[in-house]
């Protein structure tokens, strides 16, 4: 197959991926026919409302997914390995060494009765040969790449005694001990006030600069995927609704998901009593999809068809695709225009 | 650090007085007394016997005399052990309780810990609940029933135990098992509880990314979380132990601390009731202050004030 061809060309490619999650209630369809790839050193932002799926694509990738979920089909490749055939050992040895991650909540991500140094230690040492005393002054140098001061005394120190900003750089620091292709960011400025926030993405754009791993950028904040990324994948119920390239997105969006997202943006120019526009309505029924869209009971141009069939893939360019059925229409409508054969509906 | 021990120290002398002003003030009002029984004794007799052992005086310089001569580490004569001081019964008896006690409480331990960390590890599985069955009966079934149970399986109808005294280490299984048997169930039911609590933490995953095994998962990261209950809990219940059983002693025959405490409250024999309570409220304060420094060592968000 051409599959070492593309495992080559890319660092992330995961083609059809379904998980499901069975719980007791009933089997919850979290990831429906997930397809992306990353290049090397790309910085890709997921975005979408809560339950839509954005980090169980980012955990499966790790093989972090939650208990009781479960792969049900479709490829995950990663740096050259199978992700679905990994055992728990081999997996074991890529996570924290090939692809680390970041989480949301600094506070609670690091584990308080061990020491700053014990921490960052203990990864060095899990994935390299390196003595003792070399992955100390390996995580006194992290320390300082991710801008923390002190990192001698910072690492005798306890996670409760550093604010949460200082934690969360302390987790990045974890997170690029050995130097990974791929870091995943899940919401991580999230839990963090808003300069500290904007510290924190600058920093993350600056040490990608000098190690040049690829991202994952999970978040809900449109203004923070404008800014940092440069693909990105709307996800709306388990579902890759819309993907392309930033300006895409932003400037051409093409799923009424997407343009209802970039409506409900704060703007700078707005005019002084314009009012956001939300998304009225409420989140899937994950247990119960519906057959046709999942978005289309909260579309404003739903169609008849929409609430019967799932729509197809809509391609505009290499990058950019939708799958929503007005983007259908409007290639139909042009297709009848110039004159060929209607096909039925 | 320093001043909150010296504070603790004071705080346990405290403590004991208040125990000991207790226990002697209940055990005067307790009717009957040393010197009764079926055997008449003369009036003369008795009379006698009480001015020898100052009973004779009123209760509260009694009282005083006592507290006075405890302070000083003399804690009398037993009443009933003619001739025998406490103290001298106590270093003699403990030391056999504590040695069963110990063992018992190290039983508990190794497998209480590692039982209820694989449950919680294991949960919903037929481990967690098979375990959770056997914990519930350690609970439940009495110690008086595990021993009788085992001495008539092993000692009577197997004949592979001795059901009497402590003289190899044969003697030890029955016994160390019936003491072991409460603990170890509820060791493993409050590890399995907190472990599944920390087992849901952050940090957990974290530990996960990193590319932990499970093993350093759950013995690096998340026991020493969730090992506190079981300190909480190990402090008294190693004082109580070590101290000995009332009733597996009485079993078995051991010729430990346990009995004395029954034996010397049903003989009213004052100072030896006294001397064993005062021991026991002593080793419970030791134990407390030895499980709030363990605190500071295991969790660095503890600070002692």
């Amino acid at each position: 197959m051409t599959q070492e061809n593309t495992n080559e060309k890319y660092l992330v490619d995961i083609r059809n991926e379904r998980l499901s999650f069975f719980t007791p209630a009933g089997e919850v369809k979290a990831l429906n026919d997930v397809s992306f790839k990353m290049k090397e050193g790309e910085v890709l932002g997921i975005v979408g409302e809560s339950g839509s799926g954005k980090s169980v694509t980012a955990y499966s990738l790790m093989g972090l997914t939650a208990y009781p979920g479960r792969l049900i089909g479709g490829t995950i490749d990663f740096n050259g390995h199978r992700i679905n055939d990994l055992s728990e050992s081999e997996f074991r040895e890529i996570r924290g060494n090939e692809v680390s991650i970041i989480f949301q909540d600094p506070m609670t991500s690091l584990n308080p009765v061990y020491t700053i140094g014990n921490q960052i230690e203990e990864v060095i040492r899990l994935h390299t040969d390196k003595s003792k005393d070399e992955a100390r002054e390996r995580a006194k140098e992290l320390l300082t790449l991710v801008g923390i001061n002190e990192p001698e005394k910072r690492l005798k120190q306890y996670p409760h005694e550093l604010s949460g900003g200082m934690r969360q750089r302390v987790m990045i620091a974890i997170a690029l001990a050995c130097e990974p292709k791929l870091l995943i960011a899940d919401e991580p400025t999230t839990a963090l006030d808003v300069t500290i926030q904007a510290q924190i993405l600058e920093l993350m754009m600056e040490l990608r600069e000098k190690l040049g791993m690829a991202i994952i950028m999970i978040t809900h904040d449109l203004g923070i995927v404008a800014s940092m990324c440069e693909k990105i994948a709307v996800m709306y119920a388990g579902k890759i609704v819309e993907y392309g390239t930033t300006d895409d997105i932003f400037y051409n969006p093409k799923h009424e998901y997407t343009k209802g997202l970039i409506r409900s943006i704060p703007r700078l120019d707005a005019k002084e009593h314009e009012r956001l526009v939300p998304i009225e309505g409420t989140p899937v029924d994950m247990l119960n999809p519906p057959a046709g869209c999942p978005f289309a009971p909260r579309c404003d141009n739903c169609m008849k068809i929409c609430l019967k069939e799932m729509p197809p893939v809509t391609y505009f360019d290499d990058v950019h695709y939708t799958q929503c059925w007005l983007n259908q229409k409007e290639e139909f409508d042009a297709s009848s225009k110039a004159g060929k054969e209607g096909a039925d509906e | 650090m320093g001043k909150y021990l010296l504070k603790r120290v004071v705080l346990a002398v405290v403590t004991i007085w208040a125990v000991a002003t207790i226990t002697f003030g209940l055990m005067n009002m307790v009717p009957g007394g040393p010197f009764l029984s079926e055997k008449a004794i003369s009036p003369a007799a008795t009379a006698a016997l009480e001015a020898k052992y100052g009973l004779d005086k009123p209760f509260i310089e009694r009282y005083l005399t006592y507290l006075g001569d405890a302070m000083h580490g003399d804690f009398g004569l037993s009443l009933k052990q003619r001739g025998r001081t406490v103290s001298s019964i106590i270093s003699a008896k403990f030391p056999v309780s504590a040695k069963v006690g110990g063992i018992a409480v190290l039983v508990s331990l190794l497998l209480g810990v590692p039982l209820g960390v694989l449950a919680a590890y294991k949960r919903g599985t037929a481990i967690d609940s098979t375990f959770s069955v056997l914990a519930t009966l350690g609970i439940a079934v009495p110690s008086f029933v595990i021993c009788t149970v085992l001495m008539y399986f092993f000692g009577v109808k197997l004949r592979l135990l001795p059901t009497l005294g402590l003289t190899s280490w044969k003697h030890y299984l029955m016994p160390v098992f019936a003491l072991a048997a409460y603990p170890t169930s509820y060791i493993m039911r409050l590890m399995r509880s907190s472990m599944l609590d920390v087992l849901g933490q952050d940090y957990m995953r974290t530990a996960k990314a990193k590319g932990l095994s499970q093993g350093v998962s759950l013995f690096k990261h998340a026991l020493r979380n969730a090992i506190l209950p079981v300190i909480t809990y190990l402090g008294p219940m190693i004082a109580y132990t070590l101290v000995g059983s009332f009733i597996v002693e009485k079993i078995f025959t051991i010729p430990g601390l346990g009995g004395e405490f029954i034996k010397a409250i049903n003989g009213r024999d004052y100072t030896m009731i006294m001397g064993t309570t005062i021991f026991l409220a002593a080793f419970m304060v030791v134990m407390l202050l030895i499980v709030d420094i363990v605190y500071t060592i295991v969790d660095p968000r503890i600070k002692l004030k």
